[in-house]
């Protein structure tokens, strides 16, 4: 049962051929038996999981069939929990016990949910491989001598190895999609705005989104059912009714408008994960969707003007880790700003400095136009070039990654790490929705397609891949060392 | 554009972050070769284009100013590494 999905868990446990006492234990059995080897968990909740995998037997057995009632999730340790700790990978946050859960952990508590514990991720989820992580970097489970792709690299282990049925997670530039490729299963991120921010730890404010990890797109849906919506606590969260996703998974894609943008087939993309792509779109006209070659111009320009707007942001929000309120302080400080100094140096990692330091510097005087400003103007390009091509076509279709995962450490360079994110920046830059699904395979690893579509377009882009996953299995594919038996 | 020691020491203080004598050359390299990609940017002409803060062209919502919540202080502070009696302690800062 464990390498089900959600959708079949959910018919299963209502079918009563299995309690989520039962699966909770099985999800539980392999995270001792599988950590160590993958470490996608930095918490695990045992007891608390078992005690609210029965209250949620209890619930069905009173006639409760909510979708995700019982289902084991985990959360990227990036969402506040309610007296679990709430590391952000981070030894800053080693120790932080939230006294809230954020607003998407407790909506997915009301729709009964068990927390199986939290992920593993990039530090401050800044990174594209999970190596910046405190605890050290998650495994990829179809090869653990490899990157499992980041930030939210742990839940996407933790979904890919059936560790846990579905998994939270944040994308920032990509750190859903990118990972969700890298391990072969489904990353969806909502349109910005979409899902409330609330609880969840700031990194850069005008791009950060939550969202899911899962098998399927359909699992996505059901996810974005619960997540999204209103929050009164957190002032982007838009005012739009949520709308059930699940409606038009199944709607005809006949006459489909699929933009392919030719700068996502230029120089630098593997020719193994094109050749999977343009086999993926041979699906697509099989279904009766017509493909067009789309223009972004400004794509090339989205990664530099990430790098000024989510440091900035990010220099902003990480200041206040100051050693006074809660999180790491330093020994012995001979005067505040001594504590000041050293408690941020020793609580935050070289890449976190790192972008402390850039976006402090495109803030400072003097410089703020010259990169705070240049950034916004050409951000306004990027998103034009969307507004344009959304005249002509439905969805934009193209690799998430320009490679399948690569080794830990055979990346040192940190623009060469920014670069991986060059299909997938874009899209938070314009607050789109894009999900990143399994289309094949290349030397054994799994390639992931990017489908984005418009502003809060979600139930179009999750009909694309869910259609897609309906004709195919590549979904189905399985690291072989974790396979439910091994 | 290169950092030089001086501006490196400035964006440090700034930042609150102390860096050593020995993490410094790499640091400079490493934050100059991230100006180097951002500088991309500057060869584009944006003389008339409208910054954009945020992808939603949203106004700030307003609420009626009532209490919606309780107090968490002692929650809240419980979290500090030094609190007594309501107060967040720090080193001495008065002599």
């Amino acid at each position: 049962m464990i390498e089900k999905t959600v959708a079949e868990i959910t018919a299963a446990l209502n079918a009563g051929d299995i309690s989520s006492v039962e699966l909770t234990q099985a999800y539980l059995d392999r995270i001792i038996r599988f950590n160590d080897d993958l470490n996608a968990f930095i918490t695990v909740c045992t007891d608390s999981a078992l005690s609210q995998a029965k209250k949620a037997d209890e619930k069905r057995a009173k006639g409760d069939t909510s979708p995700l009632l019982g289902i084991p999730l985990a959360h990227k340790d990036i969402f506040c929990t309610n007296g679990v700790t709430t590391s952000c990978g981070s030894r800053m946050l080693q120790n932080f016990v939230a006294p809230y859960d954020a607003t998407i952990v407790e909506k997915l508590y009301q729709a009964g949910v068990v927390m199986l514990g939290k992920t593993n991720m990039d530090e401050f989820a800044m990174g594209s491989s999970n190596e910046t992580s405190y605890f050290g970097p998650a495994k990829n489970p179809w090869d653990t001598a490899r990157v499992p792709g980041g930030s939210s690299g742990g839940s996407a282990v933790a979904v890919a190895a059936d560790l846990c049925a579905v998994a939270t997670g944040t994308d920032t530039g990509g750190s859903i999609r990118q990972p969700a490729a890298f391990c072969g299963i489904t990353g969806f991120k909502p349109s910005y705005g979409r899902v409330s921010r609330w609880g969840m730890i700031a990194f850069a404010s005008s791009l950060d989104q939550a969202g899911s990890l899962s098998k399927t797109a359909e699992d996505a849906a059901l996810m974005t059912n619960v997540m999204a919506g209103l929050d009164r606590k957190d002032s982007t969260s838009i005012d739009k009714p949520v709308e059930d996703y699940t409606a038009s998974l199944s709607n005809s894609l006949d006459g489909l408008k699929i933009g392919i943008p030719k700068q996502h087939f230029a120089e630098g993309l593997s020719s193994e994960v094109e050749q999977a792509i343009r086999e993926a779109l041979v699906e697509y006209e099989n279904l009766g969707a017509i493909i067009k070659e789309i223009d972004l111009p400004n794509n090339h320009l989205s990664v530099s003007v990430y790098y000024v707007i989510a440091p900035a942001e990010a220099s902003a929000n990480l200041s206040r880790y100051d050693g006074v309120r809660y999180g790491y302080r330093c020994e012995d400080p001979a005067d505040l700003e001594d504590m000041y100094k050293r408690t941020r140096s020793e609580g935050f990692g070289e890449e976190v400095k790192r972008r402390i330091m850039v976006g402090t510097y495109a803030l400072s005087a003097g410089f703020y136009d010259a990169y705070y400003r240049k950034a916004q103007k050409i951000r306004r390009l990027i998103k034009n070039d969307f507004v344009d091509a959304f005249k002509e076509v439905d969805v934009i279709i193209g690799p998430t990654s320009p490679h399948t995962a690569f080794e830990i450490g055979s990346k040192t360079d940190p623009v060469t790490m920014y670069l991986e994110d060059i299909y997938t920046i874009a899209v938070n830059l314009a607050g789109l929705p894009g999900i990143s699904i399994p289309v094949g395979t290349a030397e054994g690893l799994p390639v992931g397609m990017h489908i984005v579509g418009n502003d809060f377009a979600e139930a179009k882009v999750l009909n694309v891949a869910h259609l897609f996953q309906q004709q195919t299995d590549w979904h189905r594919f399985k690291p072989t060392a974790f396979e439910k038996e091994s | 554009m290169a950092l030089d020691k001086s501006e490196l020491e400035k964006i440090a203080h700034l930042a609150r972050l102390h860096i050593t004598k020995a993490e410094s050359e790499e640091v400079m390299l490493r934050i100059t070769d991230i100006l180097a990609l951002i500088d991309e940017m500057q060869s584009i002409n944006t003389n008339d284009v409208a910054p954009l803060a945020h992808p939603l062209d949203l106004l700030q919502r307003l609420r009626t100013d009532e209490i919606t919540e309780r107090d968490y202080r002692d929650e809240l502070q419980s979290l500090a590494p030094e609190a007594q009696e309501g107060l967040y302690l720090v080193p001495k800062v008065i002599e």
